[in-house]
């Protein structure tokens, strides 16, 4: 009875074939819509997520004026000094790691090659607090900072502009006038969420650069102080014990506005993640309404076929067809139509994801819990309103069902 | 003939509403119908014929009395027992035709083998055949809206009787027709009774198409009018 409902069945769709299509095609797009939207909006918060914590986990950021973003100091801002590192990693509690971080932007050259870029000059806790890994070469080390030693550490932006395909380890490049060996090259980090290549820098020692690049014109010459916390020790809780330390030492009042600001990454983290979540939220409601409005194009296909259909339901009782042959019936069309639809509607949303991923890079990860509620929902509307106007035809009388109108 | 009982009515009513608002269709219905017979139905609109013919093809249900089928007590059976003695031993041709659109000729007249489990090759073999016997054998891939009025009907006849019913039920099978394709639709009918020894059951208002059969009933105001075997049936060709 199941294999003839099948035969029947299909032999239904392929007579209607115009009003099958439509009621698939409102299937695939409700499926399509909502999965693309919410895969693309997932995908989006997953990389930004990732770009943050590659700045480093549970990384504070001690800067110099108020307010945040790639810009220097405010005019009139004193910068830190290392004794205000040193004195982070001293006093206040919970401290992993400080490095002091002194910037300038110098010239570089490798033989005909010649690029303006970021010099960053620090101590070795750089690496660990940034997150950072070599590819090849090493660190630099503490004799080397004391010894104000012209080594560098390149990243691999840096490398690709001035090396090309040469080996950067043991070569000599040339920052303005001086002289430096590059030791070790950064694995690749790519560009922050706020749009700056972190791959385009030169890690030195910092005496090296406060030495012979900037000049020791005044001790307060450190542009930020990075520090990360230990496990366990809430953020809020290292920001107000630095803003403190801090306050002391640059001798702010009370009353006195702050001429520094700890910035904690994780905090900025979350609140950009938070926002591309309410996107895609909102791409979600969106797709929602797609996804909505194919059901109703489902709706209004089935519904204004009813007339025809409950003739043809009249039609097959009046030989001898049996009211559950013909229910199976209209059953087995509804899921056939709905499936078919909804692994359309999968399929096409793939492709549109994988295409879309790469314009907008985005990474792109198939969540099969999306795809399954997409598919049940426009399925379920899709058998509902195939199923419900033929229960309600095929119990008349076959005489009733031929008279409607 | 054989004077085989196959239709048995004893005061078989039928009331549409409820109420006030309630109409007594049929008022006490008695009537014995042989197998082979050709009986027309007749009267004027609102007399009951269609409701007698609707009750008597199975496809609605007596409201008191007895209607027995072959000795059958169809009044007892349920919806789906009804739909197989539809499927086994009906046949249906109605005014409208009732043909499912956008389909062939061979689909619509395969449609009831459909329900009775046949191979697709017999289901075609035996379609074939009854578009030949209503003379379509060359219409099998059109489609009703491709086929006239007289056409249509025919596949409609076609498919009633490809399952070889005992008894075919006609409601006004050439009222949408004009006079020549009702002579060929009547005398295919004809034909079928004479050759096949099919019972003929048909509806009509019309005396001429009522000529055709051999027995008339006549209804009026729900109850039966008349019953009479018909002396000069119109020959083949001589209408």
């Amino acid at each position: 009875m199941l294999l003839n409902a099948f035969l029947i069945a299909i032999r239904e769709i392929r007579r209607n074939l115009t009003r099958a299509f439509l009621t698939v095609l409102g299937v695939v797009i409700g499926v399509a819509a909502v999965i693309t939207m919410v895969t693309l909006g997932r995908g989006a918060t997953a990389s930004v997520k990732e770009q943050i914590s590659s700045l480093g986990s549970n990384l504070l950021v001690l800067r110099p004026g108020q307010g945040f973003g790639p810009r220097g100091p405010s005019a009139g801002v004193p910068l830190f000094t290392e004794s205000d590192a040193e004195a982070i990693d001293e006093q206040v509690a919970g401290i992993q790691a400080v490095a002091p971080v002194v910037s300038t932007s110098v010239s570089t050259i490798y033989l005909q090659e010649a690029r303006t870029g970021n010099v960053t000059g620090t101590t070795q806790e750089y690496f660990e607090i940034g997150n950072w890994s070599l590819k090849e070469g090493r660190y630099f080390d503490d004799e080397e900072i004391k010894t104000g030693a012209a080594v560098a550490v390149i990243g691999e932006t840096v490398r690709k502009e001035l090396f090309g395909s040469a080996d950067p380890i043991g070569s000599k490049i040339r920052l303005k006038n001086t002289s430096v060996v590059v030791i070790g090259l950064l694995n690749s980090k790519g560009q922050t969420g706020f749009g700056n290549d972190q791959d385009d820098t030169v890690v030195m020692p910092i005496s090296t650069l406060q030495r012979r690049l900037v000049g020791l014109v005044s001790k307060q010459n450190v542009n930020q102080v990075m520090i990360s916390g230990k496990d366990g020790y809430p953020s809020a809780v290292l920001v107000s014990d630095i803003t403190a330390l801090m306050q002391e030492r640059r001798h702010i009042r009370k009353g006195m506005s702050d001429n520094f600001s700890v910035f904690d990454t994780r905090q900025i983290a979350d609140a950009v993640s938070s926002s591309t979540q309410v996107m895609t939220t909102l791409l979600a409601a969106v797709a929602g309404v797609s996804l909505l409005v194919g059901g109703i194009g489902i709706m209004n296909i089935m519904l204004v076929s009813v007339t025809e259909r409950t003739r043809e339901i009249g039609i097959r009782l009046a030989i001898g067809a049996r009211a559950r042959e013909v229910l199976l019936q209209f059953l087995v069309e509804a899921v056939t139509l709905s499936c078919v639809g909804g692994l359309s509607g999968i399929t096409l949303a793939y492709t549109m994801c994988v295409i879309l991923s790469k314009v907008i890079s985005v990474p792109f990860t198939f969540d099969p819990t999306i795809n399954l509620y997409a598919f049940v929902f426009s399925a379920g509307i899709g058998i509902f309103f195939g199923f419900m106007p033929a229960r309600r035809a095929a119990a008349l009388d076959p005489i009733d069902a031929l008279r409607h109108e | 003939m054989s004077q085989e009982t196959l239709i048995e009515l004893h005061d078989l009513t039928k009331t549409y509403g409820v109420g006030d608002a309630s109409f007594q269709a049929l008022r006490g219905i008695d009537l014995t119908i042989h197998r082979g017979e050709f009986v027309a139905v007749m009267g004027p609109s609102g007399s009951g014929k269609s409701t007698l013919m609707n009750l008597l093809g199975c496809l609605d249900t007596p409201t008191s009395g007895s209607y027995q089928f072959e000795g059958i007590e169809v009044e007892k059976l349920d919806t789906d027992q009804r739909s197989l003695l539809r499927r086994h031993a009906l046949g249906f041709i109605f005014q409208g035709f009732n043909l499912l659109a956008r389909t062939s000729a061979l689909e619509n007249v395969e449609l009831p083998l459909l329900y009775r489990g046949y191979s697709r090759k017999q289901r075609h073999e035996m379609a074939r055949n009854a578009l030949a016997s209503v003379g379509l054998p060359d219409k099998e891939r059109n489609t009703p809206a491709e086929l006239s009025g007289g056409q249509q009907q025919r596949v409609a006849i076609a498919r009633a009787i490809v399952t070889n019913p005992d008894t075919l039920f006609a409601d006004e099978p050439t009222g949408n027709l004009d006079s020549k394709t009702t002579t060929e639709v009547m005398e295919l009918l004809c034909r079928l009774n004479e050759e096949r020894g099919i019972t003929v059951l048909m509806v009509t208002h019309e005396d001429e198409v009522a000529a055709y059969a051999k027995r008339t009933v006549s209804v009026r105001d729900g109850l039966i009018e008349f019953d009479r075997i018909n002396q000069s049936r119109p020959l083949k060709g001589q209408h």
